[in-house]
């Protein structure tokens, strides 16, 4: 147990091992050499996770002390909820280092690469590790760099430095709202550890305070898990190569919004505004981006606004207090949009890196591995039964039927986001996979590598089989998690007759997105997508545009100002006006050094004189 | 006409006269030196006649001092010259002047 530092310590020792001396490893060794530091570190999370199972208490492990004034130390935290994430993390993490190695094949800067992947996992388990807010915040920043690293990894092409840049400033917005979120708790606490800050919480604040940490939390969360208004950056993020997109874009950084407020239960639970506020967001985005999602035509833009929407129902679920349905959808996410991505790249492997879906299709029979796989995904994500999203997704809107009232609201959007989901899936999977080839000139798909398809496989599995871990009849997720959530109140769907009339509902909004989108779909000449709402959607709404106008130019402006006249005429003028004074005095003074010996000489003489006069006369000789 | 140590204060109060008047109005390196001794030695004559007068044993231990350090001076000073004059064959010391501000 004393050994947790090892799950950030191998992947740390790889990423620096790879930076420095990446180039003598070459192909594929490095690529081999970063998969085997995620392995081992999931393997001993494994054992770890498994003596939680078996009963072992939850543990604190100090590794050295930082700041033990402010409750900071590097200490961690090994309880179901962060060996859960330690095991997505690591595991996913591992599957899709192995993916990289044949996805990456060919790149130049291939050791590089696999240096910022294990940099990633490195700083993913120090977030999910953490036993303080302040180390927390420290791996927080750390994914937030690895990603901007990852994301402009083709920093060559404008397009992809840009997008790295966009997603660190607007995650930054984010960070802004967490770090302050952390100096009021330290203000009212004292302290940043968890133990303390939770187990006294209710004693030490009151509910405005409560409400007004969590809300700077929740800003936090908005920026990383790309919620309204902050959820730009991801789609931009698919700059990326392809892994990436489906590790750090789709599993797992982009749910540390997630993870922390769970990790805050307490602090959530005594603030039902937050709440309000959260679950509401969390719906508004997964709407919102649904509905981006279907007028998409790029295969990773359309996963990318899915993974947005996928996010908003998890926000929605710890937004109502539903920690565990939130976690559990954050799972069951992590194995089938990570297939997604992983799938989608293969694709675009195979197409020579075209991504427009609309230059696909007919890949059914020449990739049959990727095929399959991608269909489990396609029918997790849906919500089919008894695939694991349809577990999970129900569980988040159970939950929020179950609280009742407006929440009601909130509920009718889950449903009628999950049939929108069902649809652009659907649409994606036919476009891509049915239909003749409209390939370009000169492309010939072909299957991926086994490196690349067994990834596919597992992930497929887990896919299919994630969701029975907790399912209404047998709650062992919610009871696994329990030592971690302790005596929050969760949100609980209803039970009885209503739970399977919610189920069916579900079945059925999917089953009619999934219908709706075959008829349109599954034709020999697809139909024509353009004008109104296509323009829309495929532009996002233009929500850039109006970020652009409202933002980032007055930014822009306010920054030319600084530039061009604040620092050259103000400050410059300041430092510049010093130096003109001081030249002009020094210029007057230097008169006085004439370079002849004997002026000195004589002023020396005239000095003493002075000195023996004034002597005399202090001593009344005259 | 008892030689009261006034006259050897009087005395040295002219060498110190010479020697600074050279100093300041010499322009040969050289002899400005000469000039200095001349000034270090008058202070020399009145500690001696000082020590002499009132008894103390110290007025010969300065003189001591400051023989000491004009040789040391006169060492470093000539070696200077030396260097100088090899540079600039000149003794001139308001040739000189490079520090003029």
């Amino acid at each position: 147990m004393d050994a947790l530092w090892i799950l950030i310590a191998l992947p740390l020792l790889g990423s620096l091992t790879l930076i420095l001396f990446g180039k003598r490893f070459g192909e594929p060794a490095a690529g081999w050499f970063a998969s085997a530091l995620v392995v081992v570190p999931f393997l001993y999370a494994l054992v770890m996770a498994l003596r939680l199972f078996g009963g072992a208490e939850p543990e604190t492990v100090l590794v050295f002390e930082w700041i033990p004034m402010i409750g900071a130390n590097a200490s961690l935290l090994w309880d179901p909820l962060s060996a859960l994430m330690s095991l997505v993390v690591t595991g996913v993490g591992s599957l899709i280092h192995v993916y990289s190695v044949g996805y990456m094949h060919g790149d130049e800067r291939y050791p590089r690469f696999f240096s910022y992947m294990n940099l990633f996992i490195a700083s993913m388990m120090t977030l999910v590790l953490a036993d303080n807010f302040a180390l927390m915040f420290v791996g927080w920043e750390l994914v937030g760099l690895s990603s901007y690293l990852l994301i402009s990894f083709w920093f060559t092409k404008p397009s992809a430095a840009a997008a790295g840049k966009k997603a660190f400033v607007v995650n930054r917005i984010g960070d802004w709202g967490f770090l302050v979120a952390l100096m009021l708790i330290f203000a009212a606490f004292g302290t940043l550890d968890f133990a303390t800050v939770f187990g006294t919480a209710p004693e030490v604040i009151g509910v405005g305070m409560a409400t007004a940490i969590t809300l700077l939390l929740f800003v936090g969360a908005t920026g990383k898990s790309a919620q309204i208004p902050l959820y730009v950056w991801l789609p931009d993020a698919m700059e990326g190569p392809t892994p990436v997109s489906a590790l750090i874009h789709a599993a797992t950084m982009v749910t540390a919004g997630v993870y922390m407020i769970a990790r805050s239960a307490v602090l959530f639970e005594m603030a039902p505004t937050t709440q309000a506020v959260v679950a509401t967001v969390g719906a508004l985005t997964a709407l919102l981006a649904a509905t981006i999602a279907i007028g998409q035509r790029d295969i990773k833009r359309v996963l990318a606004y899915s993974t947005v929407s996928q996010l908003g129902y998890m926000i929605m679920a710890v937004g109502l207090t539903a920690f565990t349905a939130g976690i559990f959808h954050l799972m069951t996410h992590a194995f089938f949009k990570a297939l997604l991505f992983l799938g989608a790249g293969s694709v675009i492997h195979a197409m020579a890196n075209e991504q427009d879906m609309w230059k696909m299709g007919g890949l059914r029979k020449i990739m049959p591995l990727t095929f399959g796989t991608m269909a489990v995904a396609w029918l997790a994500i849906s919500g089919v039964f008894p695939f694991s999203g349809f577990w999970s997704k129900d569980e988040i809107l159970g939950a929020a039927f179950g609280r009742g009232g407006g929440y009601i609201v909130l509920w009718v959007i889950g449903v009628f986001t999950a049939l929108l989901t069902a649809f652009y899936m659907t649409k994606l999977m036919l476009i891509t996979f049915w239909g003749k080839g409209r390939w370009d000139e000169g492309v010939h798909p072909h299957e991926s590598p086994y490196t690349m398809t067994v990834p596919l496989i597992v992930l497929a599995f887990f896919s299919a089989v994630a969701g029975f871990w907790n399912t209404p009849a047998r709650l062992a997720l919610e009871h696994f998690l329990e030592p971690a959530f302790g005596h929050v109140h969760q949100a609980h769907p209803p039970e009885g007759a209503a739970l399977w009339t919610l189920a069916l509902i579900s079945l059925g909004v999917v089953a009619v997105g999934i219908v709706v989108a075959w008829r349109r779909y599954r034709v020999e000449e697809l139909p024509v997508e353009e004008g109104g709402y296509w323009d829309a959607a495929l532009a996002a709404y233009h929500v850039d545009d109006a970020y652009g106008k409202t933002i980032v130019l007055p930014g822009k402006k306010l920054a030319t100002w600084s530039a061009m006249f604040f620092d050259l005429k103000v400050v410059d003028g300041i430092v510049n006006g010093l130096a003109v004074v001081t030249r002009a005095f020094g210029g007057s003074l230097r008169l006085l050094q004439t370079g002849w010996v004997r002026s000195y000489g004589a002023a020396i003489v005239a000095g003493s004189l002075g000195v023996v006069l004034w002597l005399l006369l202090q001593g009344g000789a005259f | 006409m008892t030689l009261t140590v006034g006259w050897y204060m009087g005395l040295a109060a002219v060498l110190f006269s010479i020697g600074a008047a050279g100093v300041l109005m010499r322009r040969n390196a050289l002899v400005m030196f000469m000039s200095v001794e001349l000034m270090l030695n008058s202070v020399n004559l009145t500690f001696i006649a000082a020590g002499k007068e009132l008894g103390l044993v110290e007025g010969q231990v300065a003189a001591l001092f400051v023989m000491v350090v004009a040789a040391a001076e006169v060492t470093v000073g000539l070696a200077i010259l030396v260097a100088v004059f090899r540079r600039r064959a000149t003794a001139n010391v308001d040739a000189l002047s490079e520090l003029k501000g």
